[in-house]
């Protein structure tokens, strides 16, 4: 009874586990713009390695593969977002087109690629200081240009 | 091991094949350099989940090491190429007239 669930269990995860790697590449075939597919990959990627990996701890059973198993799952989960938040910002700042869909950016004109600083733009650095301020004249900001 | 688990590990190459190929298609393929990383990153994790059915199917615990180090250097890889990428996107916002898109690294 026992082996027989631990069976469906195996089974069960395989086929997820493989099945989220498929719906990344489906996800990187499919949709229209770099920062989406990087999305897609890195959270279906790391859930199939992280479910497969799960699946080697419950079916080899062993004490150092499941040691291994779960010492991979943790190195997936800390990794994954940091490449792909790295990919993402290495994305945005080469200036690839965004699909149409994509209407808002709030980043835009905040990064200055010749300073590599990110500041916020030169109204809203205004505004923020007049608010907390309040009399103060706004011509002290002097926020950074778009870049 | 039982018949119906061979089965689900044959589904499962199945897939990571389809899985690949298509990673591959889009690395081929992908407009922008960045697309291309993420191909690369995809295609890793695929390489990843191969490593773990193999485990799971030889029922022997050396392939997850194979699996643990594919993880480490596609982690490694993807950083730099990232870091790559910002250093193309410096070069290209210093020079005057910066070649196309689509060959931003050369």
């Amino acid at each position: 009874m026992i082996e027989a669930l631990i069976q469906l269990l195996l089974i069960v995860l395989v086929l997820a586990g493989s099945g989220f790697a498929l719906i990344a590449a489906i996800g990187i075939w499919r949709l229209p713009d770099a920062l989406m597919r990087m999305h897609a990959s890195s959270k279906s990627g790391t859930l199939g390695g992280s479910l497969l990996f799960f699946a080697v701890a419950i079916g080899l059973g062993e004490f150092d593969a499941v040691v291994r198993a779960l010492a991979g799952v943790a190195f997936l989960l800390f990794t994954t977002p940091i490449a792909s938040h790295l990919i993402a910002r290495a994305t945005y700042l080469l200036g690839v087109p965004r699909d149409p869909s994509q209407v808002r950016d709030d980043l835009e004109g905040r990064y200055d690629l010749n300073a590599r600083v990110c500041r916020a733009p030169p109204d809203v650095v205004a505004s923020a200081s007049s608010q907390a301020r309040a009399g103060d004249s706004p011509s002290t900001a002097t926020g950074g240009g778009a870049a | 091991m039982s018949a119906v688990l061979a089965v689900a590990i044959w589904l499962g190459w199945a897939m990571l094949a389809v899985a690949f190929a298509v990673g591959l298609a889009r690395l081929v393929v992908g407009p922008h350099l960045p697309d291309r990383i993420v191909a690369l990153d995809m295609l890793a994790l695929t390489a990843i989940c191969a490593a773990l059915l193999l485990a799971l199917a030889s029922a022997s615990s050396t392939y997850v090491d194979v699996a643990l180090v594919m993880a480490l250097i596609s982690f490694l890889s993807t950083v730099a190429f990232a870091r790559y990428v910002e250093w193309v996107a410096f070069r290209r916002a210093r020079q005057a007239d910066p070649p196309p898109l689509d060959h931003a690294d050369d």
